[in-house]
């Protein structure tokens, strides 16, 4: 095999370290936004962008710690087929979204 | 490197025994990626059905809201049960990489364990909500909810199914190439569960509940 020491196919594997830091990034990174909805100190706008934004860092975490998703994992291409589906992901989504309160607004506003 | 494993398929398997922190998967990397690639498919489902419950979530039809339906110190159980599982399968894989047969099929039946407790704890809540007569014939916003956490539900149970066969797989066949390949992909699959999870939790049951 190559020396390139590439990880295949999202196949890369961790050790215990790698699994023990992910676990305990994860555990944080789901008590806090079940705590900062739990016990409201903000206001819903900044809860909502608080939580939506640990929510991707968990997800970060997760692709790397558990997942590991890496650039060199079959030499890039499990990596490129995961950004091309989360640009599919946010058309699909935003655009759904966009498009349904756009009529929502238009059509029912009193 | 499809060209490396036609070339060297009896290379790789020594290989695979000795020198596994270098190149594991390589016999079995094609499947993998393949099964990656499902997983990519997999996400697209589970946007179009978070995109029709960002849609629907706040048609009621008179029915309860999410606030009014949703606990979150339940949920936060659920997550911890699919997040330790994740986890302990995380140690079932490094058991195989070490060789370890019973390491492996021990932190799979904990890992099994875990998933049961959490697909139980789902089944209960689901069954609370139709007993109550929130079933998804309710409103639009049910109709969305039970379709988007039933079908993650649905997934994690395939993915007990496929927990179990592969057990007795291992117990049969012990620690092949081909049964790592299988394993690496329930992997995959595994985590890719947790992730779509911290997206149900995030989406569904917190903003659900925001004040």
């Amino acid at each position: 095999m190559s020396n390139s020491n590439a990880h295949r196919a999202g196949a890369g594997h961790g050790t215990t370290r790698s699994y023990m830091i992910g676990f305990i990034l994860s555990i944080i990174l789901t008590l806090i936004p079940f705590g900062l909805v739990m016990y409201p100190a903000f206001s819903s706008s900044v809860l909502l962008i608080a939580i939506i934004g640990l929510a991707l860092l968990q997800i970060l975490v997760q692709l790397g710690f558990f997942l590991h998703m890496n650039t060199k994992s079959d030499e890039g291409w499990n990596m490129l087929a995961f950004v091309f589906t989360v640009l599919i992901i946010a058309i699909l989504v935003v655009g759904s979204m966009w498009i349904m309160f756009h009529l929502n607004s238009n059509m029912m506003a009193p | 490197m499809a060209a490396e494993i036609l070339h060297h398929p009896a290379a790789h398997a020594a290989a695979h025994t000795e020198h596994h922190t270098e190149h594991h998967h390589d016999a079995g990397g094609n499947a993998i990626f393949g099964f990656w690639i499902y997983l990519m498919n997999d996400c697209i489902l589970f946007a179009t059905l978070f995109a029709t419950y960002a849609v629907l979530a706040g048609n009621i039809a008179d029915g309860p809201s999410a606030k009014e339906i949703f606990e979150l110190p339940y949920v936060l159980v659920e997550t911890f049960l699919l997040l330790f599982s994740s986890v302990t399968y995380g140690f079932a894989m490094l058991a195989f990489y070490k060789q370890q047969k019973q390491a492996v099929l021990g932190w799979l039946a904990i890992t099994f364990v875990f998933g049961l407790g959490f697909i139980g704890m789902e089944i209960n809540e689901f069954a609370h909500l139709i007993g109550e007569g929130f079933g998804p014939d309710r409103s639009a916003f049910l109709s969305a909810f039970f379709t988007l956490v039933g079908t993650h539900g649905l997934h994690v149970l395939s993915g007990l199914i496929w927990m179990a066969v592969l057990m007795i797989q291992l117990v049969k066949n012990g620690l092949t190439a081909k049964n790592g390949t299988r394993l690496m992909c329930l992997s995959l699959f595994w985590h890719f569960l947790d992730l779509i999870w911290i997206c149900v939790f995030t989406v569904v049951y917190l903003m659900g509940v925001l004040p």
